[in-house]
């Protein structure tokens, strides 16, 4: 875009903070182009925002717990008094 | 129709869709065990995962899970599905292992002005080369990212979350392990947009760094 030119350059400890804010499309619109003009620019900030991606998809496939079967027991005799009620 | 058929999610291990609910609470009211039992397994163990965040005991986190679903039986008849069913469920845990845990509960202040990053890593503002841009940049981590779901990478990421100050580990669990949306997550935690995205920025920023660490050690050794 050729509004780059004018803006300020975004530094890389502004960035680093906003990376979230980026994620969710919550920048202003100038933001959002000093955030992907500097990226485009700087190794650092892209490895860091794809690290912060990266740790977004790992924490989304931790495995979940199961519950004991004793538990799931329980709650199915719970679930039949209730059913009656 | 069966029950467990009407429960059965075919996208994956997310949960079960939104429009799920209707044939869902239908089963539940009309008392269809199957319907209940599916449920059971199927939103369980992420019910549990997250008593967990709250509680230190696996049989504790049991019964906290036990004690949500009694209270979502208690009151399904009156549920009026302002949210999906799932995200109400999930928000009965939290309130349930909120007040279970209320005696150990630390509350930590978060601080939510202070930087995200270690402002070490920068050159300073005053700098006459490359003023507040990275000193010490992040190098990237090994490839393939399988090597990342490696089961020591997933304990350093679990030992993270669970070290955060509780605030932040409730965001960040129901955002990106549980898969709710920044509304959902505001309307269980009762946060507001802004907070709710400020607290979650700074607990990836301190998982991400976790993983950093870890990384940088191994290559040590």
């Amino acid at each position: 875009m050729s509004d780059v030119g004018v803006l300020p350059e975004m530094p890389c400890r502004e960035l680093v903070e906003l990376v979230t804010d980026y994620l969710e499309n919550r920048l202003s619109a100038s933001d959002r182009v000093r955030f992907e003009a500097h990226i485009a620019d700087c190794p650092y900030c892209e490895t860091y925002l794809e690290q912060m991606r990266q740790t977004i998809r790992l924490m989304g496939r931790l495995p979940e717990e199961s519950l004991s079967d004793e538990a799931r027991q329980a709650l199915l005799s719970a679930f039949r008094g209730w059913a009656r009620k | 129709m069966a029950g467990t058929q009407g429960v059965r999610e075919p996208g994956g291990p997310g949960g079960l869709r939104v429009d799920d609910d209707g044939r869902i609470l239908a089963g539940l009211l009309r008392g269809d065990e199957r319907v209940f039992g599916e449920l059971v397994v199927r939103w369980g163990g992420a019910m549990l995962r997250l008593a967990l965040m709250y509680v230190g005991s696996r049989a504790v986190a049991e019964e906290v899970v036990q004690d949500a679903w009694l209270a979502v039986l208690g009151s399904v008849r009156r549920f009026e599905g302002r949210s999906a069913l799932r995200t109400w469920v999930l928000g009965v845990v939290v309130n349930t292992a909120r007040s279970r845990a209320r005696a150990e509960r630390r509350s930590v202040p978060v601080a939510v002005g202070e930087p995200c990053v270690d402002p070490a890593r920068f050159h300073p503002p005053d700098a006459v080369e490359w003023p507040d841009h990275w000193r010490v940049g992040p190098v990237p981590w090994p490839a393939p990212e399988e090597a990342l779901l490696a089961g020591e990478t997933q304990r350093v990421v679990v030992e993270a979350i669970a070290a955060l100050p509780g605030a932040l580990r409730e965001v960040i669990v129901l955002r990106d392990l549980e898969g709710m949306t920044a509304a959902e997550t505001c309307a269980v935690l009762g946060l507001s947009d802004v907070n709710q995205r400020v607290m979650l920025h700074r607990a990836r920023a301190r998982v991400r760094l976790a993983i950093e660490e870890y990384f940088d050690a191994t290559e040590l050794t």
